[in-house]
């Protein structure tokens, strides 16, 4: 006696949460069995096997025929086919385009391309998630980067209405998109202590005043490509380092502000020179693309990793960037005090949150 | 020129691409009804369309607008080639065509397509503006309404109760028709879409004449059914049960309805000679005569029941009155009247008076193509449509067929005769088909009924005897309604153990629904008896002849099953029973459900017994003592499952039993078609007390073992297969309505008929577990309305389908809040019932003032003598002579009451009708936010035929939807699973689209009447045929309900507003 066909179809849609995750972890049916065996359901509701079996196999047919209609989640509120309760819906989106914090520190900043997407076996070797699963997280980035690519408005405000995503995992999707399109390297060995909230903190700052859409809410592209123009105009904060008598009159300036208040007063003192180039430099060559995918590399090389190793507390280095930045607008002589602004402000807030074990 | 039927195409939405380049469609659409079709514009490069068209006029018949669907075509358009078929719609119109129901139907509509499923909505607009005509020749049936349910729908009650309709409308099936061989599978399924819904109006139309020709205004129950007979044609029948129903809240429907039906009432004792004809074979159950009744293995018995003043010719003769025109008009509605049967499975209380037992009929019959009406039986001297006298054999084909009908329904009631009843309840006819080999079936339930809300005149003449015994809550249906020493069988009958007066069987088979008023004690449960039987592959006649000869055989174990299992739950009576019997090629299958109850007034059932044949053998002794205690402690075990502690009652209450104690069945029932020896199957077992399970042999002990397989469903979880679970009230509103699907297949090594029967039993055991487990989340709930279909495709295929619904209850009875509600409910519904009732009431006791309540006096007198009158001595005193007078008095009082009642509710309609539309837009404001991220509104589906904690306020008209899906991609479509996963889910959208154009938000008394799934894996394909009924409703939360009603304080209307019944 073989089953041939064996299925249930609800007027509404059963859906099991924990098959669902199983499902979106992408583990096969037999696997999903197990894990399920292992769970000790049985137990619980006194089921056999087979009826288990019988179970995830139907609803991982259903989750399949959702799937077409979930990467494009308008589409599962209008479809007439799965009678869903809404709040259902929502979970099952979120559910959805919800990713590994393992997986998209694999892919943050990479080209969403086919290449990368052959990598994928790689990356679930190494992460340990599904292929299934990686294939699918992959897609969906993939997915909502193409649909608000070249969408004009909020990249946040876009993806909430394309997707249906709660704001949190909007704004990571926000996130990552920026990422993606402008190639920030992520995965050198130096980086590797940044979890993706630090990244997507920082995007989302750079995303608030480093790209059009900061100036001009009416053009395409607006919150995911940077402002080349202000990228450009960059090259002019190099006059703080060149210039000798500026920086030698803006160490003095912040010196004299944090004496007394510093721990690593001294080790500052000593490497004001050398962390003032490092993020002058950063900004000046912000120009060529490939520095720009350098960005959060020449951070950690350049200030991070200098002040870890003299042993700077959060607190001393929060001290010492805002009096870093707002000194400047003492230097007389220094002209681009907004353009000065605009990029320290944004760099500010991501070099705190950078600056962590 | 009745009618003008306005279309409107508004938009497409999610259209799929049809044109690969731009990755677009270039999408118009065409409205066809009829003969007549016109194009919207082409809407270029999108897949969201915006037509926004003119309105599309058809002017029609309204015989055309019952019949005909309404048929939009969604295509893309191609300049250089032919224009691409996205799908189609198929819209009835049938519910733009009476008063009540809707008058729009509007909304987004599911595109169809045969091959790829659903392809995108389309919202349309459609009305109907009705010309009235009174051409009283006229062909159409406008204003009949239909509905599926099987009692009086919620919001109406019933006038008069008319009887029996039927119809049938055969053609040929487009799929097996020469064209076939040369066009594409789509044209072909489009074709018998079409045809079948066709047919379906058509049958609707013509059911609908009868109706009107009764005088009625309604038919409830109404099944319609097609059987796919291949070669032979397409067979699409209907019954139903005609009513005159009255609206409650609106009497505008029952002005004219009333003054009609009171009119042909009088003369209906004239019309309906039947009726005495009925009662002469009364007295002496026709089935000691039987033994002469067949002929060959094809029923020919009808014939003499059928002379016996029973027949349509002397019916006309008599009906003097009658002008001829007159006559042909109504002769076919007197053949109707014939069959006192009823449709219906649950009833106004006090309607049925007594019930009998199942009666059920089969009949073998071979098929060959319709339009050859020279060959019927298989022995060809039989020939029925002789001796029935048919007037033409022109259009001969539903002859043929109407006559294998009718004479199974003779034979039907026949039965019901020899259990002393004069009609037939919870009535339903069904058909399996292999090749050419068809059984018809047909079962019900033989009940003496309350004259009261009948019209008809054909159940008076044995109607009163009992009529006494209304008075006495929860029992009356139960006890005997056969005289009691001139029994149909031997029978073991006590005295009722709720009156003490009246005699009872000790089991009880029905096919109806447990009346309201019946006292059960615990609760019950669902039980199945299961069984296969192998058979040779045969051809024709030799096949029918092996089939015939299996079945009494079946239905004799499927029987001994059902008791010993009701037996083994410590219960004396089945309801909803269905006895489904299958034809494959080389094996046949019986599944029965039912719900078992123990029902106060019967007796105590007895355990269940078992003896060895060999009692020296020691270890054999052993072995069955430890049967019979594991057969004890299960009993003991479901006792207290059940809840089930009857009142401890001592043998001297009861009195004696009657002599010959010997456990008879209630199920009578006869293979028509079986050999001349078994003419009436004996189900009482011979000489053996059944309660004695013998074990001689390996196959008695495998039926104990299987008894004991039987797993009670995991605890907070109930099972029935009946509207409601007895012994839960207080329901929650949460339902999930489902259908599950099986197929498995047999390996071919191991066809024995215990391996057969272990798989098949556990086929359906497993399937109940499965819908356990998957609806655990729903604990405590129970499954109503399981309803189980078994079918056999192919040679090892067995393919299963259960459709039921889910409910969940409030187990906490000591929720005082919950619990005084439904009291409350209950109450309110029991009040209602009364105000239903009055006018009968009042009827009846004018009309007979000394019989209602001296009985029950004497009841009293004689439960304390504890001798008692004989009931066949106080049957026999009933009064016949009055009955005439009788008669044409409360036929008086119906004209006298009915006017007063429309005085009277005047002033009721006024503020109902005010409030109803605002009840409803306050209902549709509500929905909308409630679902506000979606634009789709929730519709419900339920194979009940109401809705949980929500009161139906308007019925909208009937859902009858027919579709056929094919594949060629099979694997790509998940396999035969997937791909009927995916069409089962379809189907559900668009009949909720469908619901939801016609503004309703549910689905009540659903049923999903076919389910026909062919696959050829090697070829990568598979077809399914699918066909659903249904009523759409709107129905409105109680909680929101009561807002309403007080907001709008209208007194005099919010009993029938408020009342909510949820029986």
């Amino acid at each position: 006696m073989t089953s041939e066909l064996d299925i249930f179809v609800g007027n509404t849609t059963l859906i099991d949460e924990d098959v669902y995750r199983l499902w979106l972890d992408g583990y096969s049916v037999s696997d999903a069995v197990a894990l399920r065996v292992r769970s000790g359901i049985l137990e619980q509701t006194g089921a056999t096997a087979a009826v288990l079996q019988s179970d995830t196999m139907d609803h991982y047919r259903t989750f399949h025929m959702l799937e077409r209609l979930l990467h494009a989640p308008p589409k599962l509120l209008h479809q007439l086919i799965f009678q869903i309760p809404p709040s259902r819906q929502a979970l099952l989106i979120e559910r959805y385009y919800t990713f590994d914090e393992a997986f998209v520190r694999e892919v943050l900043g990479k080209k969403l391309s086919k290449g990368t997407k052959k990598d994928l076996d790689d990356i679930s070797t190494k992460t340990g998630i599904t292929l299934k699963s990686c294939r699918r997280q992959f897609d969906n980035f993939k997915r909502v980067f193409k649909v608000v690519e070249e969408m004009r408005g909020s990249l946040v405000d876009n993806i909430q209405q394309h997707f249906l995503l709660s704001d949190r995992l909007a704004r990571d999707y926000a996130a990552i998109v920026f990422f993606a399109n402008n190639r920030f390297e992520t995965g050198k060995k130096k980086l590797q202590y940044l979890t993706f909230g630090d990244f997507a903190f920082c995007a989302e700052l750079m995303i608030q005043n480093w790209t059009l859409g900061a100036v001009d809410s009416q053009v395409d592209d607006m919150d995911v490509d940077l402002d080349k123009e202000f990228l450009q105009d960059l090259k002019e904060l190099k006059a703080l380092v060149a210039d000798k008598d500026l920086l030698d009159l803006h160490k003095s300036l912040v010196c004299t502000a944090l004496r007394g208040k510093l721990g690593v007063f001294s080790e500052m003192e000593a490497n004001f020179k050398n962390l003032s180039r490092g993020l002058v430099n950063v900004a000046a060559k912000l120009t060529h693309n490939k520095d720009v995918r350098d960005l959060f590399v020449d951070l950690v090389e350049k200030f991070v990793e200098p002040c870890r190793s003299d042993h700077w507390p959060l607190s001393d280095v929060r001290l010492f960037l805002n009096q870093y930045s707002a000194s400047v607008h003492s230097l007389d002589g220094f002209r681009y005090q907004a353009l000065w602004d605009r990029y320290m402000g944004t760099l500010r807030g991501c070099l705190l949150r950078l600056y962590h074990d | 020129m009745p009618g003008k039927l306005k279309v409107k195409i508004v938009a497409g939405r999610h259209l799929p691409v049809m044109d690969r380049a731009s990755d677009l469609t270039d999408a118009f659409v065409e409205v066809k009804f009829g003969n007549t079709t016109f194009k919207t514009d082409v809407y270029h490069k999108s897949l969201n369309p915006q037509w926004n068209s003119e309105w599309f006029k058809f002017e029609v018949d309204d015989e055309d607008l019952q019949d005909e669907p309404l048929q939009i075509t969604v295509l893309d358009h191609d300049t250089y080639s032919a224009n691409d078929a996205i799908g189609k719609v198929y819209i009835d119109i049938d519910p733009l065509l009476y008063s009540e129901a809707a008058t729009v139907i509007s909304g987004w509509f599911p595109i169809y397509d045969t091959i790829h499923g659903i392809r995108g909505e389309i919202n349309v607009v459609v009305k109907v503006d009705l010309f009235n005509d009174l051409n009283r020749f006229r062909q159409s049936s406008c204003g009949v309404k239909f509905f599926c349910t099987t009692s009086i729908p919620k919001c109406y009650r019933a006038m008069i109760i008319h009887g029996f309709v039927e119809e049938l409308v055969v053609n040929e099936d487009p799929e097996y028709q020469w064209i076939d061989r040369i066009r594409t599978p789509r044209a072909s399924n489009e074709a018998r879409q079409r045809l079948i819904s066709l047919m379906s109006g058509e049958l609707q139309r013509k059911i609908g004449l009868k109706v009107l020709e009764m005088r009625g205004n309604a038919v409830v129950g109404y099944l319609q059914c097609f059987d796919l007979e291949g070669e032979s044609g397409l067979v699409v029948r209907a019954i139903g049960t005609a009513c005159t129903l009255d609206k409650l809240s609106s009497p505008a429907a029952f002005l004219p309805a009333c003054n009609s039906p009171s009119k042909e009432m009088k003369e209906s004792p004239l019309v309906h000679p039947p009726s005495h004809g009925c009662r002469s074979t009364h007295n002496s159950p026709i089935h000691t005569a039987s033994g002469s009744r067949l002929t060959q293995n094809f029923s020919v018995s009808v014939p003499t029941l059928i002379y016996t003043g029973m027949g349509s010719g002397s019916a006309g003769k008599e009906g003097g009155p009658f002008k001829g025109l007159l006559r042909q008009q109504t002769q076919s509605a007197l053949e109707q009247r014939e069959f006192p049967f009823f449709t219906l499975t649950a009833f106004p209380p006090g309607f049925l008076v007594h019930v009998g037992g199942v009666v059920s009929a089969r009949s073998v019959k071979l098929l060959d193509r319709i339009h050859n009406p020279a060959f019927v039986g298989i022995m060809g001297n039989t020939r029925p449509y002789k001796l029935l006298d048919w007037n033409s054999f022109n259009s001969d084909e539903p002859e043929t067929r109407d006559a294998w009908w009718a004479e199974i329904r003779q034979e039907i009631k026949s039965h019901a005769k020899a259990l002393g009843c004069h009609a037939v309840v919870g009535y339903s006819e069904s058909t399996s088909i292999c090749e050419e080999v068809c059984i018809l079936s047909a079962s019900g339930t033989a009940a003496v009924l309350n004259p009261r809300l009948l019209q008809d005149g054909t159940v008076e003449g044995c109607l009163e005897q009992r009529l006494e015994e209304n008075l006495l809550p929860g029992c009356g249906f139960c006890h005997i309604p056969y005289d009691e020493l001139n029994m149909p069988f031997p029978a073991h009958l006590t005295y009722c153990c709720n009156c003490r007066k009246q005699k009872v069987p000790d089991v009880l088979f029905t096919t109806i629904d447990l009346p309201v008023d019946a006292t059960v004690i615990g609760k019950g449960c669902l039980i199945q008896a299961r069984l296969c039987r192998l058979k040779k592959k045969a051809q024709a006649e030799a096949n029918a002849t092996a089939i015939s000869n299996l079945l009494p055989f079946m239905e004799y174990e499927v029987h001994t099953q059902l008791m010993n299992k009701l037996k083994l739950k410590g219960m004396n009576a089945l309801f909803g029973l269905r006895i489904q019997i299958s034809v494959g090629e080389n094996m046949l299958m019986g599944l029965a459900s039912a719900t078992g109850v123990y029902l106060a007034a019967l007796p105590t059932p007895g355990g269940i017994q078992i003896a060895g044949k060999t009692p020296n053998d020691g270890s054999y002794e052993q072995h069955i003592s430890h049967m019979q205690k594991k057969i004890n402690d299960t009993i003991a075990k479901n006792k207290e499952l059940y809840e089930i502690n009857p009142p401890e009652i001592s043998e001297e209450i009861i009195g004696s039993p009657i002599p010959e104690p010997r456990q008879r069945s209630r199920l009578l029932r006869s293979q028509s078609e079986s050999s001349d020896e078994v003419t009436e199957l004996d189900l009482s077992h011979g000489k053996k007390d059944a309660f004695v399970l013998e074990i001689d042999d390996t196959d008695a002990m495998e039926d104990v073992h299987s008894l004991l397989t039987d797993v009670p469903p995991p605890s907070g979880f109930y099972s029935c297969n009946t509207e409601i679970m007895p012994g839960i009230n207080n329901w929650t509103s949460e339902i999930q309505m489902f259908t599950s699907v099986r197929v498995i297949r047999l390996s071919s090594l191991n066809l024995t008929n215990q391996a057969l029967n272990k798989n098949f039993n556990d086929l359906c055991e497993n399937l109940l577990k499965s819908l356990y487990f998957k609806l655990r989340s729903m604990i405590p709930c129970c499954l109503c309305h399981v309803n189980f279909t078994v079918s056999l495709p192919e040679d090892e295929l067995i393919q299963v389908t259960v459709t039921a619904v889910a409910i969940t209850f409030d187990k906490n009875q000591a929720l005082q809040t919950t619990k005084t509600h439904v009291e409350k409910s209950l109450q309110r519904a029991s009040t209602d019932n009364e105000e239903l009732l009055q006018f009968p009431l009042e009827l009846c006791s004018d009309s007979l003032p000394p019989h209602p309540f001296p009985p029950a006096k004497e009841h009293l007198e004689s439960a304390s003598s504890n001798s008692g009158i004989p009931a066949a001595q106080r049957a026999t005193s009933v009064d016949y002579s009055s009955f005439a007078d009788r008669c044409s008095s409360w036929i008086e009082l119906i004209k006298l009451k009915a006017q007063t009642i429309r005085r009277g509710s005047i002033k009721t309609t006024v503020t109902v009708e005010k409030s109803s539309p605002m009840g409803e837009g306050n209902f549709r404001n509500r929905s909308a936010p409630s679902c506000a991220s979606s634009t789709v509104g929730v519709v419900k589906m339920t194979p009940l035929s109401f809705i949980p904690g929500a009161k139906i306020t308007k019925y909208l008209g009937i859902i009858n939807m027919f579709f056929i899906r094919e594949t060629t991609s099979l694997r790509e479509e998940g396999g035969v699973s997937g791909f009927l996963h995916a069409f089962i889910a379809e189907v559900f959208a668009m009949v909720r689209a469908h619901v939801a154009a016609l503004g309703g938000n549910a689905v009540v008394s659903y049923i999903m009447k076919q389910c026909v799934f062919m696959e050829n894996p090697n070829k990568n394909q598979a077809q399914c045929l699918i066909n659903v009924s249904g009523d759409a409703v709107v129905f409105v939360r109680e909680s929101e309900l009561e807002v309403v009603s007080t907001q709008q304080p209208a007194a005099n209307c919010q009993p029938a507003c408020t009342g909510e019944v949820t029986t």
